[in-house]
């Protein structure tokens, strides 16, 4: 394939990545944000919403459309529901200590990895999409008396895949309203801020923060069931969202939600485009360095303006 | 291999041998042994990928080495001696899969220790089956035994290794594919055996590897690979494994379109996978190595049918209780095969006790020929001693109508190789 | 008796204890406080940097591939002792170079830059397959495994093999909470503004930290590889990173005692729940979460906070 379509598919391609890493990491960054806690478990909820997708989709049958469109309702409303039970059941009795969290985080990564793993089990399991046509791409080149259009050999997606970027784009700019146009995401700003005060000002923390733990979780479930008709719902699918929803939440600045976007945006981009450059595991390898080097020497992330 | 020690016993027969053998249990370690000549169950220790990313094959392992198992005992055990497996999982995990083998050796008191699939489960457990002195009967189809990294103790006589499997395929897909071939495959060590196994076979058939493209081993997404394949490949030749494989074959749909080349891939790809998953119908016309033919041929055996009704699968290699749920067909007849040579090995050494380890390694380091037959059911294999490696017949297959349909079967010549290792010249 | 008399006394009774218990222990056993001593090194190691200095580190597993691998790789051309130095020296000039540049950050952030540097550690071992066999990883022949006279893969050798680095690296670990340099250490976890105020060398101190702790890690990652005969990829995986963060925080970090607390607790717990049910992880989360609920310390935080007031 020639260079340019070749760097058009792979951002495509880096563009769908980006766009269920955002909704993940923003999950995961509003949590790290207000609560000041990191989730070991965000993957965890990640694969309870694909798995939670196969299973309402092979439940409800009928039209493939059908079966996507009430797990696109139903398994985010699940794992947020767990969640905040979570929430209310062990974190807040550890009193968010950052330590003891991670532990009692990581118990919950085991038991719902190994629950799943005995109602599910170890298969790879895929959703079928609700449409999936594939669309040839043109390319324009330089000939004799000026700029031709043709179709390169292999240059395509899918308009599944553009549905999942416009998904995104538009559960984001929900996430955002929230945050800045209503009462709640007021309180939630409040809290993040500062927490005595906010106490001290009748803002009830403690249901703000299940709150805030089960939405985290609720958008890490969103991208997942919009990830699984193109990747499969497996039950130790939950670890490479974790790292790289981690990633991005620095690198964009801990409490930054566009600067979380932004990082996702770029980390997602990079990931396609550096594959073209690079032989595949020198291309990972040089991405992570790059992500660590980032942050050594920009410590606050690239859009934040919080030390961390 | 005799029979002579084996006699048929009654119902009544197998439960009093039972008791004996609980009774036995409670006696002294040393008194224990004393006894176990005569009425103590064969314990054999079962290395399961419970959970973890083999917990797909574990499950069918472990379902195909139960029903060895029932088999076994119905038609009078070992020596007269009952089989009795001591299943630990292993979590796929080398630093696990050595305690586990310290536990069979040292607290459960097992005569051999067998039925690990992964390499580094193998590989990082070999050497304290070789310091137990634990006869260790791998089921992983690694290159690993028959390359001499391992020891005495480390047997593979159930399923052939990597490198037959890759160089077996050469002479097929060159007469018959096409002779520029492309390679995809996981950027470890499995991958590289293909990679570099394939490459020197294909030069031996006149054909050519265009590209090879590591994939590295995290991958969730492939597309932005498929650029790197040339324009002239006449064969894509893959070999994905873990559950992103379903993605892999997808887009890979995707990016060609309605103009493909020919495809060859490995069935470890789709191994408990359901060949008529949604996005699979790319596959249809495309070719796959198969261990064993998980859909039931026309020229099904008599073995096969046995075996198949043994351990539960229907004639399209799915479970017989839940057609989605689908086996590990080409692989999972390595445990049942295995089981059957270490009852064999056991009774051609009159296998008495741990004492008599040594005893049984000869024994079946002085096997040869495997005939076709209830006990093999995938086919007449050649073991070879010396390096501790069975060769067998392999078998190609088409994707028609949703179905894999053998189209070639390899001879075992096809997979021999000259020796790497002499293990017998290694002490005990 | 002085609160360091007792400490001596415990601590000196614990290896005491070890070294007895090996003539007692069931063979089984006998091994799994060999593996368990071994890895307790590599957790007291972790332990310097997070329990004492408080910095958490999710890419320690860096340091124990550096030594297994820097072992594993050189056995065969150096020998067995040099092959053992060259693993721990790698380890060290990894911890270093990943130290200067990892300090400067912080917090979470510093977590991630570690873990980071980590992942790429762990890719490069399988980029570079050729020599490393990557994930599958390479067995060290028993030939190698032979430190002078003394046979490695025996038992009993492995034992006190075993025990010898753990006696070692619980001796570091209790000399260091002695000396001045860990009291600033402890200052810095407390308060690394009032410890910089004071006039110490932050920076240089946690530095020395990361190269202490990650020089444990490498030893233990050596002798691991030594005496189980084995390298892989799996042990530099995130999981190891993990491992060590847990053993430490449930045998409480901070206590000296502590990493081998946890490590023996966590090997059993999944050892024994494994032998009722095939759902151990269940279990053992569980446990997780009950501890961090009702042991806020660890274990030994707990002795501490209830029994001894000396612990260190």
């Amino acid at each position: 394939m020639d260079f340019g379509p070749y760097l058009f598919l792979a951002t495509l391609e880096g563009a769908v990545g980006a766009a269920v890493l955002a909704l993940t990491a923003v999950g995961l960054s509003l949590v790290f944000g207000v609560m000041r806690v990191v989730n070991v478990a965000h993957g965890e909820f990640f694969m309870l919403g694909a798995v939670l997708a196969w299973w309402v989709a092979t439940t409800v049958g009928g039209h493939p459309a059908l079966g996507f469109g009430v797990a696109l309702l139903v398994a985010p409303v699940l794992v947020a529901g767990i969640a905040a039970a979570v929430d209310m059941t062990v974190l807040k009795r550890i009193e968010y200590d950052p330590e003891r969290t991670i532990v009692a985080t990581i118990g919950l990564l085991y038991i719902l990895q190994q629950v799943t793993l005995m109602t599910y089990g170890p298969d790879a399991r895929p959703v079928e999409p609700p449409f999936n046509a594939r669309l040839a791409l043109p390319w324009v080149e330089w000939a004799e008396g000026g700029l031709r259009m043709y179709w390169p050999w292999g240059l395509s997606t899918t308009s599944y895949k553009l549905a999942v970027i416009g998904a995104a784009v538009v559960v984001l700019l929900g996430v955002w309203a929230l945050m800045a146009r209503t009462r709640i995401g007021l309180l939630m700003r409040a809290t993040q801020l500062d927490r005595e005060m906010a106490l001290a000002f009748g803002i009830p923390v403690e249901r703000i923060y299940a709150l805030v733990f089960g939405l985290g979780a609720g958008l890490a479930a969103l991208g997942a069931v919009l990830v699984v008709p193109i990747q499969q719902a497996h039950y130790l699918m939950g670890a490479d969202p974790l790292l790289l929803s981690f990633i991005v939440v620095i690198i964009g600045g801990l409490g930054s939600l566009p600067g979380t976007v932004l990082a996702a945006v770029l980390i997602g981009l990079s990931d396609g485009i550096i594959s073209v450059f690079f032989s595949p595991t020198l291309a990972k390898i040089l991405a992570t360095l790059l992500v660590a080097l980032v942050l050594v020497f920009r410590p606050r992330g690239l859009f934040g303006a919080q030390a961390v | 291999m005799t029979d002579r020690m084996t006699s048929t016993p009654t119902r009544r027969g197998a439960i009093k041998t039972l008791g004996a053998g609980a009774a036995a249990a409670s006696l002294p370690l040393w008194a224990r042994y004393a006894q176990a000549q005569t009425s103590a169950p064969v314990k054999v220790g079962f290395q399961v990928h419970s959970t973890g990313i083999g917990a797909a094959y574990g499950r069918w392992y472990d379902r195909t080495t139960q029903a060895a198992v029932a088999k076994i005992n119905a038609e009078g055990g070992i020596n007269g001696r009952m089989l009795e497996i001591v299943a630990e999982d292993d979590g796929t995990d080398p630093k696990r899969g050595a305690e586990v083998l310290e536990k069979f050796a040292n607290q459960h008191g097992c005569d051999v220790g067998f039925g690990t699939l992964f390499s580094h489960v193998v590989i990082g457990s070999a050497p304290r089956a070789g310091e137990l002195k634990l006869p260790y009967f791998v089921v992983s189809e690694g290159h690993h035994v028959a390359s001499g990294m391992l020891n005495r103790y480390t047997l593979q006589p159930g399923i052939t290794d990597v490198k037959s499997q890759v160089q077996a395929m050469a002479p097929y897909v060159a007469k018959t594919l096409g002779k520029k071939v492309t390679m995809i495959f996981p950027d470890f060590a499995f991958g590289h055996d293909h990679r570099d196994y394939f490459t020197a076979a294909m030069d031996a058939q006149g054909g050519e590897v265009l590209a090879q493209i590591a994939i590295p081993p995290t991958e969730t997404s492939f597309t932005k690979y498929f650029p790197k394949i040339p324009r002239d490949t006449e064969v894509l030749y893959h070999v994905m494994v873990g559950p992103a494989v379903l993605t892999f074959v997808k887009e890979l749909g995707e990016f060609f379109g309605p103009s493909r080349p020919e495809i060859f891939g490995f069935i470890d790809s789709l191994e408990a996978v359901d060949i008529a998953s949604p996005g699979l119908e790319f596959l249809e016309g495309t070719y796959f190595w198969e261990g064993n033919p998980r859909y039931a041929q026309a020229d099904q055996t008599e073995y096969d049918k046995a075996y198949r009704a043994a351990v539960g699968v229907d004639d399209n290699g799915a479970s017989v209780s839940d057609p989605k749920d689908i086996s590990t067909y080409a692989h999972m007849f390595g445990c049942w095969e295995t089981l059957h040579v270490i009852k064999a090995g056991m009774e051609a050494a009159g296998y008495a006790g741990p004492g008599d380890r040594a005893a049984l390694i000869e024994a079946v380091e002085a096997m040869t020929e495997m005939p076709h037959s209830f006990e093999h059911p995938q086919g007449a294999k050649v073991f070879n001693g010396k390096t501790h490696q069975v060769f067998g017949h392999q078998y190609i297959s088409r994707v028609e109508a949703g179905r894999l349909n053998v189209v070639h079967k390899t001879s075992i010549k096809d997979t021999l190789y000259s020796d790497e290792v002499d293990y017998t010249t290694q002490s005990f | 008796m002085s609160d360091l008399r007792k400490s001596l006394v415990l601590h000196g009774g614990v290896l005491v204890l070890l070294f007895g218990l090996q003539f007692v222990l069931p063979a089984y056993h006998h091994g799994v406080v060999a593996r368990v001593m071994v890895m307790a090194s590599y957790a007291i190691g972790y332990n310097v940097l997070f329990g004492y200095t408080g910095l958490l580190s999710l890419g320690h597993a860096m340091f124990f591939a550096a030594g297994m691998y820097g072992m594993g790789l050189t056995v065969g051309v150096l020998g067995t002792a040099p092959a053992l130095a060259f693993g721990v020296v790698a380890g060290a000039l990894l911890a270093a170079v990943v130290g200067a540049l990892a300090l400067r950050t912080a917090g979470v952030a510093f977590m991630i830059v570690t873990l980071m540097f980590a992942q790429a550690g762990y890719l490069t071992i399988l980029y570079f397959g050729t020599y490393t066999r990557g994930d599958e990883g390479f067995v060290i022949p028993q030939a190698q495994r032979v430190l002078g006279a003394v046979d490695l893969s025996d038992p009993a050798n492995r034992y006190f093999a075993a025990l010898a680095l753990f006696a070692l690296c619980l001796m570091v670990s209790l000399r260091l909470v002695h000396t001045s340099f860990g009291r600033v250490l402890i200052a810095i976890r407390e308060n690394e503004e009032r410890a910089r105020m004071l006039g110490y060398n932050v920076f240089a101190r946690k530095w020395a930290a990361v190269v202490i702790s990650g020089t444990l890690s490498a030893a233990a990652g050596a002798f691991y590889g030594l005496l189980f005969g084995y390298a892989g990829a799996s042990f530099a995986g995130v999981q190891y990173s993990i491992f060590p963060l847990l053993w430490v925080l449930l045998g409480g970090a901070g206590t000296v005692l502590g990493p081998l607390v946890g490590t023996l607790f966590m090997f059993y717990l999944i050892d024994l729940s494994s032998g009722v049910t095939s759902a151990y992880m269940l279990i053992a989360g569980v446990a997780l979460v009950l501890l961090t609920l009702f042991a806020q310390q660890g274990l030994m935080g707990e002795v501490r906070a209830r029994v001894w007031r000396w612990l260190p």
